[in-house]
């Protein structure tokens, strides 16, 4: 892998009992980029990202993730990349630091560099006073911002983003986004996000548009207004898209198979 | 390296759920402490044990094998709550290796039972049982192996389970039979012979017997039967788990 690449995704395929989510898509992302991937429900984002971030084993094709092969090396892979999920993914039932320190430990980070950097990420987010309170007294957002806060606790290199936004108001949003840019800014962390938010979009590098397991079309946001002459990225969506409503067919694959595993 | 901090952590993570959740380590005592006295006062009359013990004696360490199997194999179901509520999802996607991940919540889940044990023990004067430091010591060591033993089963079910409620089921359906057979409340010599295989078969038995032997200085089969026989399901149990882990990756 050029060592300008982050994400280099090489005929990924994923099945799900006959039905084929993402369909032999080839990309790359290069390092401190924000790759932005949109697509109706179904179209096969969370699929893919499932694949990248080594939960799912892709039916064929494969990708190297920050330094290794997602499918030989998963280990690697998983200590390189940050992940924040479309659903909650805390245990409400231990403390804000105790979440934070019982990652840092997953993640074999050194005790001292978990008790310097917990406050760091914590502070970042806007969460420090409320470190001891049992996240179940957290609301939507709160959960939201400690997500990132322990995404990023452990210095990856790549972050990834699923709908990190969905369902919060429009304060917490932007405190999130100030916090992610913030981010990318100090380190030049690489971020690859999916979200149905066209405003977000406008924040990426590039954009992918993914429909039916395909990359329907890859560019930078203005790039893809004017190939399709439109004016905002959400028309742009749409022509490409069209108009019809999706069923949820991938998400609930993947339903399916965290349920089996 | 690493994967021993995984280790700890995910231990750690449970014995914390544990002590936050002070009224189930109550509750959960409700129901040996039920059997202990009310049964135990009630059928000692009509039990005349071997060197004279009554029969609250006699089932005392079979009470606390009922404590440590129900608290071990129902700890497995935070397996089950954690797909359910995403965070398996925070776990299987950490650097850490299948194994680390089902030897951490097996630890976990039977440091949990032999706590719920030795608060069973710590009631023994009252049933009038008199404890040595070597039979205390004995006895963690053998609540501790029936412990992983049996939360290794749970995790093998846990593994498999979509939901709670499957989950809850399948153990009930297990848990009972796996008590009753065991030999936990009466003596394993002279049953019929359908039951006699019955007992033989139930893993359990083992544990009990071994419990009985460190405690009271009474056992049906040699020591070093039982600890083979409850040592060898354990390992065997864990290595499904591990396998099922494995698969998922």
């Amino acid at each position: 892998m050029d060592t300008n690449t982050i994400i280099k995704v090489e005929n990924l395929t994923r099945k799900f009992n006959g039905l084929t989510a993402v369909d032999g898509i080839s990309f790359e992302v290069k390092k401190g980029e924000i790759f932005g991937f949109l697509g109706p429900n179904g179209a096969g984002k969370t699929t893919t990202i499932n694949m990248l971030c080594t939960l799912l084993r892709p039916t064929s094709g494969t990708a190297e993730v920050a330094c290794c092969d997602i499918i030989k090396d998963p280990n690697r892979v998983r200590r390189e990349i940050g992940i924040i999920f479309q659903d909650p993914s805390l245990d409400d039932r231990l403390t804000a630091e105790d979440n934070l320190r019982f990652h840092g430990y997953l993640y074999h980070m050194k005790i001292s560099d978990i008790n310097q950097r917990i406050p760091e990420v914590l502070n970042l987010v806007e969460l420090y006073d409320r470190r001891k309170d049992f996240v179940k007294k957290f609301s939507g957002g709160m959960k939201r911002r400690l997500e990132i806060a322990r995404g990023l606790l452990h210095h990856p290199k790549l972050l990834f983003l699923d709908e990190p936004t969905l369902g919060l108001d429009p304060q917490t949003r932007a405190h999130i986004w100030d916090y992610i840019l913030k981010m990318r800014k100090e380190t030049g962390l690489s971020i690859f996000m999916t979200t149905h938010y066209m405003q977000e979009a406008e924040v990426c590098d590039r954009i992918a548009i993914m429909d039916h397991g395909h990359i329907v079309d890859l560019d930078s946001p203005e790039g893809l207004k004017k190939k399709h002459g439109e004016d905002t990225l959400e028309k742009v969506f749409l022509k490409i898209t069209g108009r019809e409503i999706r069923t949820q067919a991938g998400e609930s694959s993947w339903t399916q198979w965290m349920r089996r595993s | 390296m690493g994967d021993i901090w995984a280790i700890y952590i995910l231990w750690f993570r449970d014995i914390k759920r544990y002590w936050y959740d002070k009224p189930r380590i109550f509750a959960s005592l409700g129901q040996p402490i039920l059997f202990l006295f009310v049964l135990g006062t009630a059928l000692s009359p009509s039990f005349k044990g071997p060197g004279g013990i009554n029969f609250s004696e006699f089932i005392f360490p079979g009470i606390i094998s009922m404590t440590v199997l129900f608290t071990s194999i129902f700890s497995a179901i935070s397996i089950v709550w954690d797909r359910e509520f995403g965070f398996l999802k925070e776990v299987l996607v950490a650097p850490v290796s299948r194994w680390s991940i089902v030897t951490g919540k097996a630890l976990g889940g039977s440091t949990v039972a032999l706590f719920q044990g030795t608060l069973m023990l710590i009631l023994a004067p009252l049933v009038g049982v008199r404890l040595t430091p070597l039979s205390v010591i004995g006895s963690l060591i053998v609540m501790f192996i029936i412990g992983l033993a049996m939360n290794s089963l749970g995790i093998v079910i846990a593994a498999r389970m979509k939901e709670m409620e499957g989950f809850q089921m399948v153990v009930n359906f297990l848990i009972m039979p796996l008590f009753f057979m065991s030999g936990a409340l009466f003596p394993m010599n002279n049953l019929p012979a359908w039951l006699a295989v019955l007992n033989r078969l139930d893993p359990l038995t083992y544990g009990v017997d071994l419990l009985r032997a460190v405690i009271l200085g009474l056992n049906s089969f040699p020591v070093a039967l039982s600890l083979g026989v409850i040592l060898g399901f354990m390992l065997l149990m864990f290595a499904i788990a591990v396998f099922e882990f494995n698969l998922s990756e």
